[in-house]
Formats: structure tokens, sequence, C-alpha cells
């Protein structure tokens, strides 16, 4: 850091402390603040809440009985699109049993792909949103880059509210990702006269394969 | 083009009356207005816990306004921690510097962003193309400004005051020459022309600046919403992502953020949530396959350290939502750009005198009725009109308020507290008033009061003052 550089953050925080009526260069222990913020109550099960608001977003919403149907899934979906038969799939579903007649990519999104499969860290039924964590085998761009995104969720992984999502963070032991995505539908403007339009610069479509009961 | 406007051809009054006679943007605004307002509302009905999360959001700003100095102290060292580098910025000119001298140390010709309030505050795009970088805006709405080389309108919605045949229009002359001839009259093709013009400059950006709308201590972390994806391919894409964001932007922890997120898309355009929440923490990864390489943190100050210590701490819970600008009858009669500078409505009418000087933005603390709307709206209760009426109070102080303003101010004050000289005046001009409009229904003209006549008759007073109808209306039910 530059000596001017120095300079600014001592003058800003200074000035902070001036305003606050605190000595110069003085660290105040900060108390947390109490309590928490409320959340949103909500009746019946997490998962069809889940499905409700994702749909009242644009997203659709298909369930499996298991993660081996995800394959054909894939496949009857990208053929309804129409699309090309070729799926960017994060690396975390290699695992996964692809038709032969799917073209399977892993790896970062290139401009060209029409198509990613991504899997979730966890699902939020209280507005509706999955979230991804980034990582080598979930990288960000397969969220953002293809016209469509399918996103595998278990029923399991639907949590109530965005807390729990960060509690199950905090549990899991893993470092803080570079980008942590919660994603509400497809991607959607109304710039213009407040119309909105699907498909502004992210996926025209999110389809959700909810697995498992 | 972002420069306070201070120009005596360019006042206030000037531009209002511009506004008020322009079809096109009276059109954009009835159309805009009560759609906000009704959309926000069905939202707040749904949401039983609404006042509560007003409170605890209150209390969370409250909170981190009161420890301000130690939450920036420990979100910079967790920034740090994570690879990513912290810049503070006192001033507008320095924010600009810190930015240049990033891009110039990445050897960046071209830069992608996303939508940031703090970049038009700190004019960041004239200074980026003035030291020869192309620079792109990629959320739809500011694209379109900056295709107009107009300032944002709305501070959420920064073209509401374009029709589509304006945007078509903007279209023909800038996509012309990249090969779309087409003339546009859907804004469904609007919308995905634009996807495809921007699409290559994702890919091509070497910098990609962002906002934030929110800063969190617990994690090191920056949080911007969008509904388009547009900030996450701009941060995402480029190798260097630069976020610009205020020093009163710090919450501590993940769950605070969540708070005030339940807030902000519900108040700003009447959705449950935005479409992308995203939560970005220092660079990429040793072994991630995308992300940004660099990651930089620009804390600007301009002026709020100085607001934390007086009577506008208040205004500093601010998240930008735009709520009170979609509620403000001022705002929805004359739009964005007649105030003036980057911020309108009641928000930017505390904020512009705030950050650019009492004496540079006399008459938007004036331009308010106090109604109250926005106090009433505002997710983190922020007292806006008890603000205005103090910016208007440290201008009469100081010596501000015109002249003839003050004059008649203080003859009014000296008058009003004396009852019975008062009353007693007002026995005798009210009904004088009324014997000359009587005829009409209304006064054309009054003396020193030109301003108010000009463009509207002050309606006929009734023969008595109210005290005298009162008196008379409690002897009659005696």
């Amino acid at each position: 850091m530059s000596a001017a550089a120095t300079g600014s953050r001592e003058k800003v925080l200074g000035q902070i402390r001036l305003s606050l009526g605190r000595a110069a260069g003085s660290v105040a222990p900060i108390t947390a603040l109490p309590g928490s913020g409320p959340r949103p109550a909500f009746g019946g099960a997490l998962v069809e809440r889940f499905i409700a608001k994702m749909q009242e977003k644009s997203a659709t919403v298909e369930r499996l009985a298991d993660l081996a149907k995800v394959g054909a899934a894939v496949a009857r979906y990208i053929t309804a699109v129409p699309s090309l038969p070729a799926v960017r799939v994060s690396h975390a579903l290699a695992g996964i049993a692809w038709p032969a007649a799917l073209t399977v990519q892993h790896g970062a999104a290139v401009r060209e792909d029409p198509t990613s499969v991504t899997p979730c860290f966890a699902a939020v039924a209280e507005s509706g949103g999955i979230v991804t964590l980034s990582g080598p085998d979930t990288p960000s761009t397969l969220n953002f880059v293809p016209d469509t995104h399918i996103v595998v969720v278990h029923a399991n992984q639907v949590v109530a509210h965005f807390e729990d999502v960060w509690a199950l963070w905090r549990a899991s032991g893993l470092p803080m990702p570079r980008t942590v995505n919660i994603i509400s539908g497809p991607s959607r403007t109304a710039d213009i006269e407040q119309t909105i339009q699907l498909g502004a610069h992210g996926p025209r479509r999110l389809h959700i394969l909810l697995v498992g009961a | 083009m972002h420069a306070a406007p201070t120009a005596a051809n360019n006042t206030f009054p000037k531009r209002v009356a511009l506004a008020i006679h322009d079809q096109r943007l009276q059109a954009a605004l009835d159309h805009a207005s009560g759609g906000f307002a009704a959309k926000r509302q069905a939202q707040v009905d749904a949401l039983p816990e609404f006042e509560a999360l007003r409170e605890r959001a209150r209390l969370v700003k409250d909170h981190v306004l009161a420890n301000l100095d130690g939450y920036l102290e420990r979100y910079e060292a967790r920034v740090l921690r994570q690879g990513g580098h912290v810049h503070w910025a006192s001033t507008a000119e320095e924010a600009r510097q810190i930015i240049l001298d990033i891009c110039q140390a990445a050897g960046a010709r071209t830069i992608t962003k996303g939508k940031s309030m703090v970049s038009e505050e700190i004019g960041l795009n004239d200074a980026l193309e003035a030291a020869g970088y192309a620079v792109m805006e990629t959320d739809l709405g500011e694209y379109i400004i900056q295709l107009a080389k107009e300032p944002p309108s709305h501070i959420i919605v920064p073209a509401v005051h374009k029709t589509r045949e304006q945007v078509a229009d903007l279209f023909d002359t800038h996509h012309r020459p990249l090969g779309y001839t087409r003339h546009l009259t859907e804004i469904s093709e609007m919308v995905d022309e634009a996807r495809q013009v921007l699409r290559g400059h994702y890919f091509a950006a070497d910098v990609g600046i962002t906002g934030g709308n929110f800063l969190v201590a617990e994690t090191g972390s920056s949080i911007i919403v969008t509904n388009e994806g547009n900030g996450d391919l701009t941060q995402t894409l480029a190798r260097v992502h630069i976020v610009t964001s205020g020093i009163e932007r710090v919450v501590p922890t993940l769950d605070d953020a969540v708070t005030l997120l339940r807030l902000l898309a519900r108040s700003a355009t009447g959705q449950e949530t935005e479409t992308y929440t995203t939560v970005s923490t220092g660079p990429r990864r040793a072994n991630d396959l995308d992300g940004p390489q660099e990651y930089h943190v620009v804390l600007v100050d301009n002026g709020r350290s100085a607001m934390l210590g007086g009577a506008f701490r208040e205004m500093l819970r601010c998240i930008r939502c735009g709520a009170c600008l979609n509620h403000c009858p001022v705002y929805t009669s004359i739009g964005g750009h007649a105030y003036g500078w980057v911020y309108p409505g009641p928000m930017g009418s505390v904020l512009t005198p705030l950050i650019n000087g009492l004496s540079q933005a006399y008459d938007l603390p004036n331009a308010c009725t106090l109604n109250g709307r926005c106090q009433t709206v505002c997710p983190v209760k922020i007292p806006l009109p008890g603000l205005l009426r103090e910016i208007r109070r440290q201008q009469f102080e100081t010596g501000i308020t015109p002249v003839r303003t003050r004059w008649a101010l203080q003859a009014w004050a000296w008058l009003a507290r004396r009852p019975g000289l008062y009353h007693a005046l007002m026995r005798i001009g009210i009904p004088v008033l009324h014997r000359i409009g009587r005829r009409r229904g209304g006064l054309r003209w009054l003396p020193l009061a030109s301003g108010w006549t000009d463009t509207r008759d002050l309606p006929a007073p009734q023969a008595r003052t109210f005290q005298q109808a009162w008196q008379a209306l409690k002897g009659a039910t005696r």
C-alpha cells in the first residue's frame, strides 16, 4: 500500500472516529447486536413451497425418483426446448450416466455452450432460490453463460430460510468460496417500460430436476 | 455530465418547467410510478413480518454506524485474508484515481460495468473514458442511458424516463454500425439485441466493475443483487473485479445481510427477491476454473464520515432501494433529471446538498411538500422529511437562503409569534382577498408571490377567517 493510500485510510477512519466522538487511533471493542432478524413464517412442506416459489419466478421443475433418472430427463428437456444436444456438465455430476445422444463436456462455460447442468449446495423454500458455491468442480460461469441452466436439487437439500443456508455452510467447515450464487429464476429485465422480459443477459431458462421425495 | 450543476442558466426551477412540459417524460412517469407503488404494497401485504424486518434493519444499521470504524477494519482484514485488496478513498477524486491506477496496473483496455450508483456519484465513466478505456455499461437501463449520454433518472431503473420508441431509435443509431440494421418495435427484440451486442464485451473485458449492495464483515464478502445476471457476467469473466461501495454499506454478518435483502427487493421493485443475489469473496481460488484473478474493493467516503457525526447520521442507513422516489409526489411529477445530479427524489434531496455542499443544491430540500410518504415506505425508517427540514434550517442559519426569502420568513415568524396581531391582520386581509377573488373564484396574481400565481390561481378564501368561523361554530353548538 502506497503512502498516499495509507493516508486516505487513516483519514477516513480518523474522521469516522471524530464523528463518533472517539479518540484518534482508538480501537473500540464491538459488542455484537443481540437477537436476530425475523424470518418469514409459513406452513406446509418445504419442498412444495420451494417448487411453488420457483415456478412463480418462471423456473420449471420436474420431480425425479432418483439420480439415475437425471441423464434421460436432461435429454428430454433439451429435445423439448429444442436445443443442441450438447451439455456443459459440472464435474461434480460426472458420475451420472449420460445418454449417448448427448455431447457432454466438463469445465468452465464457453460462449457457445447452449446448456449447463449443475448441482447446488442448498435450496431455499422461503421465497424460492437455489444456492451454488463456486469451486474447481462447480465453476460459476455455468450458472450464467448458457441459454439453459439445469440444476439438480435433492429434496433433502431444501431448507426453510436463507439463514439456514449460512448455518449449513458454517457447519460444513468449507472455506468461503469465491462466489456464492443465489438464483431465483431465469434472467429477467423490466428496464424498458417496466415490461418483464426473460433472458436479459443470463440464462433464458432455469429448469430444476428435483430428486427424491 | 455528472458534475454538480451550478450554472445559473441551468437552475432547478427551469429544469422542472422543462420536465413538466415534456410529454414523453410525463407519459413514462405516469406509466412507471403507479406500478412500483402497487407492486411494493402487494409484497408488504403478503409478508406479516415486514414491519418487524424494518425495525430490525434500522437496529442493524444503527449498530453498524455506531461501530463503523471497527466493522470496516474487521471487513478489511477478512478481505485481505482471502487475497483481495482494499482501497480507501476519502474523496470522489481519490476514488477515480485509485480505479484508474488499478486499470493501468492491470494493462487493461476494455471495461465492463454492472450498475453502481457510487460509480455515478464519483463520475467514474467520464474519468475512464478520458483516460482512453472502452467502458461498457451492461445493466440494460444503464446501457440505454450510456448510449443516450444521459445520467440515470432513477437509482434502480435508470432509463425509466425512456419510451420504447426512444430506445429503438438509440439502438438504430448505435447498433447499425455493428450490423443490426432492422428497426425494432417490440421490447423483446430490443432486449435480445442488447443481449447479443453485450455478450462479446463480457468475454473481452479486462476489468469488470460492480457496485456493492452490502459488504459483510463476517466473511469479507461483497454482495450484489441483479435481475439480469449482467453483474455476474461482468465480475466473473473479467480478469480483474473492482467493487465500488460507500463505507456505510458494511453489515456485521451474512444473517444481517439476509434481513436487509428481504426488504430491498420488496421495497425497490416490488419483487419478493431479486433473481440473482451474489456473494463475492476475494479472487478466484488456486484450483478454480473461472472468476477474476484480482479482487479490489474501493471504499468511498466522499462526505459520509462527516455525515456520521451530525444531524444526518440516519441518512447513512439508506440501502438505495428507491422506494422514496416511487412514492414522492415531486419525483413522480418531474422525474430524476430535474434534480440535477445522480441521486434524485427525497434521498437525493438530502444527499446532494450533504455531498456537494449546502450551497450547491439550494432548491432541492425546499422542493418538498413534507407529506411524509417517503418516510412511511422507507425500509430502514429514515426520517427524510425531518432531515430535509433540518437542511432548510441550516441553509437559513448559514445565510444560503436568498435574502428575500429570509426576510419573508423572518417577517412571518415575527408575526406568527404575536397571535393577537396576526389574527387582527388576518381579519382585515382575508375579507379583502375574498372580495377581490370572489367573482372569478380565484386570484390570478398576488404581490410577491408571482412564482406561485404564474402557473396557477390562488383559490379565493372564504369571507371569514378560520378563527372567526371556529368561534361562530362554537357559539352555535354551545
